[in-house]
């Protein structure tokens, strides 16, 4: 909190949480959001596609190691969960768990870094974790929902795939309507879960950040210890949306 | 929660990542994976394949060798076996020489003994004759009993 004592922690943290944006409305546009994750996304696939110009079946280097590795266990994730033919699903995969895994760790980069920098070129508001923002995560989410969709009438069928929204859990013809209320509520949780969880665990990790950051020298050895935990939080909520891609993908594969 | 032109940015943007990837990053990596997994596995089984071929041809080695050695014991005995063989005939011939250098000194003496016993015979027969020719000079006609000293000769 090195701003000043003209404002109070409430602010600094409003302060914080407010992204950078152009537009009124429904245009509004997360300069920071959009700009963040696609300026990782492009750290993503230039990392992995310099190794893939050069992949060769030798003895690989270190990098080469790195990444192979990250594609292997995306590989082993997809094949241990979904069993069928699909060339989207682990590039999907792949995509969604490290682009995820990137945007997170900028959750690791002191609260006033970025910010500070920023304010020296006159931009006053920089939110730099993209997956705090519901609009990055509803926007993966939503993705894998039409992706779902697809796939499920794909597979099954439009008609395969309404019969699946009416005829169960029960089977009696007259609680058709009522299958039809709960399966969609199962199948509109799907994505809603997927970005709230996203979301609500770094929006949180992102806040007690910024509370942290308001309690003076103490915040040293505490941030630490909460930058540390995010060891855990930082892959495993990554890990977790894209194994739930892949789950919510096979399921939509299943014709029953 | 204020959604906004924000997500339709970032869902273009999710689309495009994941297209790429699709395209130019997943299948080489995964490619070159696979494929060296394929290089691995075949120089497991080509170790696996020379580890028993060493292993053959090292029981060939010893069986050769084993061979090789019955047969150099047998070549060694065989040599004895000649060299006793040679011996034998050699003392044998030896013998058989030693007999023969003997038989013809003896027969050699023979002749040598019956031809001095000849020659003294006569000797003897002549010196008998001078003899009774001096006792009998005067009494005895040399060609009127010749006869007898001839039979007297024969006698020695």
């Amino acid at each position: 909190m090195s701003s000043g004592a003209e404002i109070t922690s409430q602010e600094y943290i409003k302060h914080h949480l407010t992204n950078l944006s152009v537009g009124e409305g429904f245009m509004t546009v997360h300069i920071d959001t959009l700009g963040w994750s696609v300026f990782l996304g492009l750290v993503f696939i230039m990392l992995f596609r310099s190794v893939a110009k050069k992949a060769s079946t030798g003895v690989p280097g270190k990098l080469q190691c790195a990444v192979e590795m990250i594609v292997e266990f995306v590989d082993d994730s997809v094949k241990s969960t979904f069993h069928g033919k699909n060339p989207v699903i682990a590039p999907l995969a792949l995509t969604i768990f490290v682009w995820v895994l990137l945007m997170n760790a900028m959750d690791w980069v002191p609260v006033d870094l970025i910010p500070r920098i920023f304010e020296l070129f006159g931009v006053h508001y920089m939110k730099a974790v993209p997956t705090t923002d519901p609009n990055m995560t509803f926007a993966l989410a939503l993705g894998v929902f039409v992706l779902i969709i697809y796939y499920s009438i794909k597979v099954k069928g439009i008609g395969g795939f309404i019969k699946e929204l009416t005829t169960q859990p029960f089977g009696h013809w007259s609680l058709y309507p009522v299958n039809f209320i709960l399966e969609m509520v199962t199948l509109l949780a799907r994505p809603l879960s997927l970005a709230l969880r996203l979301f609500g665990n770094l929006y949180a990790g992102e806040l007690i950040f910024l509370l942290i950051a308001t309690i003076g020298l103490f915040q040293l050895p505490v941030h630490f210890l909460w930058a540390a935990f995010h060891l855990l939080v930082i892959p495993l909520q990554a890990f977790i949306f894209m194994m739930l891609t892949i789950l919510y993908l096979s399921l939509a594969h299943e014709d029953h | 929660m204020n959604l906004n032109m924000t997500l339709i940015g970032e869902l273009i943007a999710f689309i495009v990542f994941v297209i790429f990837c699709m395209k130019y990053v997943w299948p080489p990596i995964i490619g070159a994976i696979e494929a060296r997994q394929a290089v691995i596995a075949d120089g497991l089984a080509a170790s696996d394949r020379a580890a028993k071929d060493l292993e053959l041809a090292q029981e060939k080695a010893t069986a050769q060798l084993k061979e090789a050695k019955a047969q150099a014991a047998g070549i060694v005995e065989a040599a004895k076996k000649r060299e006793a063989q040679i011996i034998e005939e050699a003392a044998v011939k030896a013998k058989a020489e030693k007999e023969k250098i003997l038989a013809s000194g003896h027969a050699e003496i023979d002749t040598e003994r019956n031809q001095a016993k000849e020659e003294l015979r006569q000797q003897v027969a002549i010196l008998a004759v001078a003899g009774a020719e001096k006792i009998l000079e005067r009494s005895i006609d040399a060609a009127a009993h010749s006869d007898i000293l001839d039979k007297l000769v024969a006698e020695l």
